[in-house]
């Protein structure tokens, strides 16, 4: 084992903020790693500042290290001024932890969470001394792994990846070190590797893409096959089917120097039901499994007093809908043992849940910024995304905030989605402009932002066979909002690049032969893709054109229901024809309801893996989810104006 | 860089205590003394009883000099906290603990004396103060180490405004330098030394000969040096510069930060003898 500290440090005073190559964090493990023990360097193809709080490696990083055959540290993409340093001094990627070089690893494990960081994850591999293509790879190399939501269409990066872990990672990972730690004491001889892959592709959850071919037909598909019998045909995500059994992390790292979310963070349940149909993390993530209120209470106080965090954010993809999430709320901004110096932040809040409740118990220690997400901007639209927010849904939620003091709430928006129209594009400014003045009844300094992105279809979505709109289009929608935002007081206007949305649909959907393009990219210096200052349109396009690929067919063409997508062959549990008729549903402007508490329809997440929701409610919190405890017929009602009734609401429910 | 003092918060505190009437049944019950908003002047009596006040002297070295200024402080609200420490807060909408920090120091420079304040809503009996920097040192990352702790008079003054002058070990890396002495003697006889640098974005040029106190070259490429930090500070990478333009500091380590007190040179804290560390000694953690 070879230690790259001390090549590295006489450079660290001359890069930028090099607080974050240093490791040593609060929970940081240094174990020994030893010829039995698999080792895994968890990497994030970003920043530390964007990777150290990703909650997905902070968990495996503790169970790994929890086991007797496994040894698990950390790694982060270097900013570009310590990249031109380690390339010049030829220092390796290192983990953070230990500083041994990335290569005396077993396995470079890649934590996927958006498209535009594949660059950054040649970029890592090639800067650990691997090749980065797997065909390239002999026994003394660490396998290349990934795994996180952008992983359920790792088609993309077939030819760079060993292998592929598809959902939840708490139990499969140690299925892979036992399979790892075989090979490892088999001496890792030439040619054991594929035979060591071919153990891996047994594991469920688990995708070896070389043990698969694909067949064309022209620029379609027509067939992905297992290249052995023994492969098989599907492969199938892993569910764990109680949090309870997972309480992790448990050791949260507490890092020494700034970073996005830094905070405590405490997952309160996983996966949801709502069914948003442009929303993949709510599609690959069912059922919905809660934590138990004492066990988050529990998590919570803990983890606070070791810490020292003086901020919990309580985790899932729509934390108002926990069961009992008021009291548990107030629970900890009232815990004595913290004297009310403790926020709670609650990210993807729906306005639907919002309540001034909730409003009044997280403002209680530090008023943080409050967003919502109502996504479209008119009810027709909101049906067809099945985000069945009504707009006195909104309202109320604003009013709710405006009441508790809240002067700026930030609202996100979606715009190119499907059969969207200009009337749908203004009905974001409507919305907005009627929060702005919802606010002004309460407060003169209001402010409201709303955030516009362009729609990506995402696989295992029903939007999975619409064709994206393009970069043109998305350019001439915002400046539609932008011309009539302009003299609207109080409410600002901000979007996501469109050129960058569509490298990101193109990675979102893409197939194999996007590998080279990918390849290419990177060669070319185009890392770090996320970041708008480093982003580069046009280093894609050429590779697009050089490799004959076509952005209209594999971003902007609607597909058919009969087209093998290229992401058949993996499994997240939804049957494809509940998707599709979901995709027919969504056309025809029909909702549908939030399954935790109707009956069940069928989508072949809980039934096919023999699971089943784990919600201590039996009722849809206040407000109620997609129609359950709701009264949509109102839903329709376009208000141009606030309405009078809002108004008078403003001192109901506040006070003591 | 001082972080929200106390001495800024004042005022403010004062009006919104004038504001809010006196909701303290409720909050007594928590026991939590920043809720229970007491009538001012008892609030003031007790900031100004002994020991509510705490300056901390600290060392920073190794691996960790790496983070900023900023991060230390981040370090050290967290560590307060994890030890359970009975920090004051400021009021309003964002509360923040009331610690105030002294001299900033460089990213990647060590230190054997940092200085910290930190307000306290209870007080601390002696002997609680003296046990601080056993209480301290779990709660702190590895190459952060309290060496003192002292209950801080009323009135005592800023620690931006206390210090004068730093005396800095600068080593200028290994190649080997010849001639660092004489071009030291000379920088020194020399009636002014001018020197153009980066303040506050502008371009500044003035003679920074008066700024330097003094300076010993030790070694090859070793230099301590005393460099004053008022009324316009000088920094050793600045120090160097104005010598000679070629020279790089290597490694930077800060020995003392002194304060004048009736006329003679102190530390802001002193080390008893015995827990001094003798000079450039210090096993490096990395």
């Amino acid at each position: 084992m070879t230690s790259v500290w001390t090549q590295l440090e006489p450079h660290l005073a001359d890069v930028e903020k090099p607080a974050r190559y240093i490791g040593m964090e609060l929970g940081a493990q240094r174990r020994e790693h030893r010829p039995g023990r698999v080792a895994w360097l968890l990497t994030y193809p970003d920043t530390y500042e964007i990777g150290l709080p990703n909650q997905g490696l902070q968990i495996l990083y503790e169970i790994l290290n929890e086991r007797d055959d496994a040894v698990a540290e950390r790694a982060y993409a270097p900013w570009g001024d310590l990249e031109a340093v380690m390339r010049r001094e030829r220092i390796p990627l290192f983990s953070v932890d230990t500083h041994h070089a990335a290569g005396d690893f077993d396995v470079l494990a890649f934590n996927l969470s958006a498209e535009l960081t594949y660059t950054n994850l040649l970029n890592c591999v090639d800067l650990a001394g691997v090749p980065v293509r797997a065909a390239d790879r002999h026994p003394e190399h660490p396998l290349v792994a990934a795994g996180g939501h952008c992983a359920y269409n790792p088609e993309p990066l077939a030819d760079f990846l060993d292998f592929v872990v598809l959902g939840d990672g708490e139990e499969v990972v140690s299925e892979i070190t036992a399979v790892l730690a075989d090979w490892k004491a088999s001496g890792r001889t030439e040619g054991s590797r594929r035979g060591m892959l071919r153990a891996l592709a047994g594991v469920e959850g688990v995708y070896v893409p070389s043990l698969y071919e694909v067949h064309y037909d022209g620029p379609a598909i027509r067939a992905i096959r297992p290249r052995y019998p023994d492969v098989p045909e599907r492969i199938e995500k892993r569910t764990v089917a109680d949090l309870t059994a997972w309480p992790y992390p448990r050791n949260q790292l507490v890092p020494l120097t700034e970073v996005v979310h830094d905070r405590l963070n405490v997952e309160v349940f996983r996966g949801c039901t709502r069914g948003c149909r442009f929303c993949q993390a709510g599609m690959i993530t069912r059922p919905v499994r809660e934590r138990p209120a004492e066990q988050v209470r529990t998590m919570v106080s803990e983890g606070l007093r070791r810490t020292g965090y003086d901020e919990v954010a309580l985790t899932s993809l729509s934390t108002a809908d926990f069961s009992g999430i008021e009291s548990v709320v107030q629970g900890i901004v009232d815990d004595p043992s913290t004297c009310g110096q403790v926020s709670v932040s609650l990210p993807s809040l729906r306005v639907d849940a919002f309540t001034v409740g909730i409003a009044a118990q997280i403002q209680k220690a530090r008023r943080t910024g409050l967003t919502f997400a109502p996504e479209a901007g008119t009810w027709r639209m909101r049906q067809i995304i099945n985000k069945l927010i009504r707009e006195e849904d909104l309202y109320g939620a604003v009013t709710s905030a405006f009441s508790q003091g809240w002067r700026r709430v930030k609202l996100y928006f979606l715009t190119g989605l499907p059969s969207e129209t200009d009337e749908d594009t203004l009905g974001i400014y409507e919305l907005a402009r009627n929060c702005v003045e919802i606010g002004r009844s309460y407060t003169k300094g209001v402010s409201v932002k709303a955030s516009v992105g362009g729609f990506v279809p995402k696989p295992f979505t029903p939007f999975q066979w619409f064709g994206q709109n393009t970069v043109d289009e998305l350019y001439r929608k915002i400046g539609l909002l932008r011309d009539t935002t302009k003299r609207s007081k109080g409410l600002q206007l901000t979007w996501h690049d469109p050129r960058a949305t569509l490298v990101e649909g193109l990675a979102s959907r893409g197939d194999r032969r996007l590998g080279p393009v990918i390849e290419q990219v990177w060669r070319r210096g185009g890392t770090f893709q996320e970041w708008s200052e480093h982003f580069r349109l046009d280093l894609w396009l050429q590779a697009m054109a050089d490799h004959g690929l076509d952005l209209d067919w594999y971003v902007y063409r609607h597909r058919t229901e009969a087209e093998v997508l290229p992401w058949d062959h993996i499994s997240a549990g939804l049957h494809k024809d509940f998707l599709w008729q979901d995709w027919q549903d969504a056309l025809a402007e029909v909702g549908l309801p939030d399954c935790r508490w109707t009956p069940c329809y069928d989508c072949g997440a809980c039934t096919g893996y023999s699971i089943e929701h784990v919600v201590a409610s039996a009722v849809a919190p206040a407000g109620g989810s997609q129609g359950t405890g709701q009264d949509l017929s109102t839903g329709h009602l376009v208000r141009t104006s606030v309405p009078v009734e809002l108004r008078s609401r403003k001192l109901v429910g506040v006070g003591p | 860089m001082t972080l929200r003092s106390r001495q800024a918060e004042q005022p403010a505190a004062r009006e919104r205590r004038a504001f809010e009437a006196a909701p303290a049944e409720q909050a007594q019950e928590t026991g939590c003394s920043r809720q229970a908003e007491q009538p001012a002047a008892r609030e003031r009596r007790a900031f100004e009883a002994a020991n509510t006040r705490i300056r901390i002297r600290f060392s920073k070295f190794g691996k960790i000099r790496f983070t900023s200024h900023r991060d230390v402080a981040r370090i050290w609200e967290r560590a307060l906290r994890r030890a359970e420490l009975p920090i004051a807060y400021t009021e309003g909408f964002s509360p923040r603990p009331k610690l105030s920090f002294g001299l900033a120091l460089s990213t990647g420079y060590e230190s054997h004396g940092e200085y910290l304040d930190v307000a306290l809503r209870d007080a601390l009996g002696d002997a609680e103060v003296h046990e601080l920097p056993r209480r301290l040192a779990p709660a702190l990352p590895e190459g952060i180490e309290v060496q003192a702790v002292v209950p801080l008079a009323a009135g005592a003054g800023s620690l931006q405004q206390a210090v004068t002058s730093c005396t800095w070990h600068i080593e200028m890396g290994a190649a080997p330098r010849s001639g660092v002495a004489h071009a030291m003697a000379g920088a020194l006889a020399a009636p002014e030394l001018v020197l153009t640098r980066q303040r506050k974005g502008r371009s500044v040029t003035d003679d920074v000969r008066p700024a330097i106190l003094s300076a010993e070259v030790l070694g090859a490429g070793t230099i301590d040096a005393e460099l004053a930090t008022q009324p316009r500070g000088l920094r050793p990478a600045e120090f160097l510069a104005a010598v000679d333009p070629t020279w790089r500091a290597d490694r930077v380590t800060r020995i003392n930060q002194w304060t004048q007190v009736g006329g003679a040179r102190r530390e802001v804290i002193d080390l008893p003898p015995a827990a001094t560390p003798p000079p450039h000694a210090e096993v490096r953690a990395s």
